[in-house]
């Protein structure tokens, strides 16, 4: 298939990768430019473990067509970290045990950042309303929801 | 409200565990172990038994639990690790100990018996201030030679627990070859009658296990095992549309483990410690029974809400409705 060049800012910095207009975001992220912080999980959208912000906003990279994101800006978990430093996200997830296999952690830190962005206050429910599409199979819904709290309420 | 009552390890018969540790040149060692870790952190634990063995910092032991060319671990089930591993790795960590001691004492023509580790000093006692060295130049010396013999150190171990025998029929008595850990699960639910779904609005489990290597490992498998339970009480069913074996699942989407939004408004865990006899600290495994508490604590609640015992998991709306319906007719006829 014929390919062509995709631009884009990906975490800062504008990239070019050539792709066929079948990859999807997550095919180019992972296999092209090796950032494999978005995983791979159902590859269906069910999962959200390949959640990463595009303009802000988060998507399931799995579902979203490389060639949309022309000209865009994509943010993926290599990106919250800023000079050396954790981003206060990943500092509460990983002093408060956040996760236990990490699989969709990359995923779920997307969508709390997005979160935060729109709403730096959640309640309880309203974290489990806006986190609730994406899955974890080892169960780690309640420290996830204690450290987006935490750090809603400045602790990071 | 429910009690578990959970088996750790497979009481002998076959349920052994190595460890090998190695002292490094620079002073540091690698523990090598065979428990794979699923995100539950065996290698977390495993790492702190050694630096408690070795009386060293954490920081200073590398574990690999990423090969096969690694020790034996029978398996990670069973929630056996936490109750075995660490005492392979203890045996481990006492054979390198002993193999340093030799070392130690051939370098400065002395017994054994005489040479002291502590933690990272190692010395001939009632000669150390000729004979002192610190463990990285023991290592530096054991590993380069130079003025001293060489000598791979690497202690080796390996620990499984004792022959089992079965509960006595007439006293209920067991020997205490394994462990068993204890648990017991709260859950306050909302049922609607017209609907048939059940809302999970608080639950509480506590859990009895020996002793907690690692609280925030065990805080996790505790609310963890809730979602593996309550997906398995309310929601998870590889035939979900009975009964045709072609409607099983085929996606995650059509297997429905729990969300966020299926998490209680209020989750509590607790942890208590009686030291077991027969773990390394006292620490014994427990991980899977946290998911055994969930689905009778859940069934039983809501028997307490709409009177109806529900004998079937997953506990879905179409089970509620048709468990109402049932009642409803007796009640009538």
């Amino acid at each position: 298939m014929k390919q062509q060049v995709l631009t884009f800012i990906l975490n800062g910095e504008e990239v070019a990768v050539l792709v066929t207009p079948t990859e999807t975001l997550l095919d180019v992220l992972r296999e092209r430019l090796q950032i494999t912080g978005p995983k791979r999980g159902c590859d269906d959208g069910e999962c959200g473990a390949c959640t990463v912000l595009l303009d802000g906003e988060p998507v399931r990279s799995c579902l979203t067509l490389a060639l949309t994101v022309e000209g865009r800006t994509v943010t993926t978990v290599e990106g919250l970290m800023v000079k050396g430093e954790l981003d206060r996200l990943q500092k509460a997830f990983y002093e408060r045990g956040a996760f236990q296999c990490g699989f969709c952690t990359p995923g779920m830190l997307m969508v709390a950042k997005s979160l935060l962005a729109k709403n730096p206050n959640p309640s309880r429910d309203e974290i489990r309303s806006y986190m609730a599409g994406n899955l974890c199979r080892c169960g780690s819904y309640e420290e996830i929801i204690e450290a987006i709290q935490a750090v809603a309420a400045g602790e990071y | 409200m429910a009690y578990v009552l959970h088996p750790t390890g497979n009481k002998g018969g076959g349920d052994p565990s190595h460890a090998v540790i190695q002292l490094k040149p620079d002073g540091t060692y690698v523990l090598l172990i065979g428990a794979m870790d699923l995100g539950q952190g065996a290698p977390t634990i495993l790492r702190q038994v050694a630096a408690d063995a070795l009386g060293v910092p954490i920081e200073k032991i590398l574990v690999s639990n990423y090969d096969n060319l690694l020790p034996l671990s029978v398996s990670t089930s069973g929630s056996r690790v936490t109750l075995i591993d660490p005492h392979a790795v203890v045996n481990a960590a006492e054979d390198l100990k002993r193999q340093i001691r030799e070392w130690f004492a051939q370098q400065h023509e002395a017994n054994p018996e005489d040479v002291e580790i502590e933690g990272e000093t190692v010395y001939v006692r009632g000669d150390r201030e000729r004979t002192v060295m610190t463990m990285e130049q023991v290592a530096m010396g054991a590993a380069w030679g130079g003025g001293y013999e060489p000598a791979s150190l690497i202690g080796r171990g390996a620990w499984q627990p004792g022959k089992y025998h079965a509960h006595d029929p007439e006293t209920g008595e067991m020997p205490n070859v394994g462990a068993i850990s204890f648990g017991a699960a709260l859950a306050e639910v909302e049922v609607d009658t017209e609907t048939g779904t059940v809302d999970v609005l608080r639950f509480a489990q506590v859990w009895e296990v020996g002793k907690a290597i690692n609280p925030l490992l065990v805080r996790q498998q505790i609310n963890g095992g809730y979602c593996i339970g309550a997906g398995f009480a309310l929601t998870e069913s590889c035939y979900p549309y009975f009964p045709s074996v072609e409607y099983a699942p085929e996606k995650m989407g059509d297997y429905f483990m729990p969300t966020f939004e299926d998490y209680p408004q209020q989750m509590i865990f607790g942890i208590e410690e009686v030291p077991h006899p027969n773990g390394v600290q006292g620490a014994k495994g427990f991980s899977e029974g946290s998911a055994s508490g969930p689905p009778p604590a859940i069934a039983s609640a809501i028997h307490d809400a709409i009177g109806v015992w529900i004998t079937e998991f997953p506990i879905t709306p179409e089970v509620i409705l048709r468990a109402l319906e049932a009642k409803q007719a007796g009640v009538e006829s």
